[in-house]
């Protein structure tokens, strides 16, 4: 039965192939954890339609700036993020705020589970926060996060890359993501970010180096755009 | 049309980045609702019934008198200071999670009709390329989960994994299997 009409449009079903399943062996962590049974399909109702919102008040002055804070200058490359949040219909979407976190130059999270023999910087915490403009533009600074090892198989090693995550206007455009660098030779030898069965969808989410974002003597840019879920059509007004 | 991005796992050291929005009391703001009060836990396990130590549990739900607090919940329906409706908190090393919260009222489905109240679960973790989504229903509503729209499109021998079960006055247990025996039901919403 096809909802009421006054109901809250419906979220588009994910594109075929555009999203992983949930079981990638070579991702050897999801062997376990992965759901044995398909999933149910549900017509969205105000449930699935509605979710948490986080305005400004959610985000402090200087928490879109990783290098800050810590009491001094992290070591490694610093750079400018920046990008768009939309959904699929290609509006922006405003006050979305957006989680990141990231392992320092050396490849070293903040984390008491992270056993990599590099070294932790005392001037960098890993972790910030941002929230989109009118326009769904966001932008934070940053180092570029280091590769590092960990124990899928012998001799695996992340690509560098930064942990997203954003909650859109609903439940149901919850997303948390990795953004990766342009040319990093580890990429096509990461389960990770290979899970993502196709090519288009993978390389989108490899950041772009972006001159007009680039600030001349100080740090590289990188545009990383998101899309979340869009509606199938506008409500009735 | 543009394409969502991929989802991506969370991984180890999510706590990093998302614990600023931990909030495992959902009524801590909320001083009227507190002789409402009740709580959840529970634990979540793996396809050999290990604990999940390093995930994370998001809920989302309506207050008690069916409202969400959401610019398209338009319904005449009061809104109650200091309550969200949003909780999370990292799973403990034993695999658990506890929430206090309220019980939800009752919300319409698509086709208007009152859907059991619930609550909505998403669970994040290593390993899981893109979360789970689940709900969560209450044991003493026996007649609306036997109604709701929801619960009747899964096959009547899963449904028990998605309600929980009394555990004392004003508590309740309800654990997420992801895998395996007694497999929590998971939705594509």
């Amino acid at each position: 039965m096809p909802p009421r009409s006054d109901h809250p449009a419906q979220y588009r079903r994910l594109y075929w192939n555009t999203q992983p399943e949930y079981r990638f062996d070579p991702y050897a962590s999801t062997q376990l954890r992965s759901p044995s049974q398909p999933l149910i399909a549900l017509p969205q109702s105000l449930s699935e339609v509605t979710g948490p919102t986080f305005g400004p008040e959610f985000v402090r002055e200087g928490d879109n700036d990783l290098t800050v804070g810590n009491g001094g200058e992290p070591i490694g490359e610093r750079i400018l993020v920046t990008g768009r949040v939309l959904d699929e219909n290609g509006r922006a979407v405003p006050n979305a705020l957006i989680e990141v976190w990231q392992a320092n130059a050396a490849g070293r999270y903040v984390h008491k589970r992270d056993q990599h023999d590099a070294p932790l910087d005392p001037h960098f915490s890993g972790e910030g926060r941002v929230i989109t403009d009118a326009n769904g533009r966001y932008q934070f600074k940053t180092i570029k996060p280091g590769a590092y090892p960990w124990r899928n198989h012998h001799n695996a090693w992340r690509p560098q890359h930064i942990h997203f995550s954003l909650f859109g206007n609903a439940y149901a455009t919850r997303l948390v993501t990795q953004m990766y660098f342009p040319g990093d030779p580890l990429l096509p030898y990461d389960p990770i970010f290979n899970c993502v069965p196709d090519e288009k969808a993978r390389d989108r989410l490899i950041a772009a180096l972006d001159w007009e974002t680039t600030a001349p003597e100080y740090a590289l840019g990188y545009r990383f755009d998101i899309v979340l879920r869009g509606r199938d059509a506008t409500p009735m007004e | 049309m543009l394409y969502a991005t991929a989802s991506q796992t969370v991984g180890p050291y999510l706590h990093i980045g998302l614990t600023g929005l931990n909030c495992a009391d959902l009524t801590a703001d909320a001083p009227d609702l507190a002789p409402q009060r009740i709580v959840i836990e529970g634990r979540v396990t793996d396809g050999r019934g290990e604990p999940v130590p390093d995930g994370m549990v998001e809920i989302w739900q309506a207050n008690p008198a069916g409202r969400y607090r959401h610019a398209d919940d338009t319904r005449d329906l009061a809104l109650v200071p200091g309550f969200t409706g949003f909780g999370r908190v990292p799973t403990e090393a034993d695999g658990s999670f506890r929430f206090v919260t309220v019980k939800p009222g009752a919300v319409p489905d698509v086709e208007g009709r009152p859907q059991a109240p619930h609550i909505m679960v998403s669970v994040f973790m290593r390993g899981l390329v893109k979360h789970v989504a689940t709900r969560m229903y209450f044991p003493e509503e026996a007649t609306a989960n036997a109604a709701d729209g929801v619960l009747s499109l899964v096959p009547a021998d899963r449904r028990a994994t998605l309600v929980a079960q009394p555990n004392g006055q004003n508590s309740y247990r309800w654990d997420v299997v992801l895998q395996g025996p007694g497999e929590t039901v998971f939705f594509d919403i």
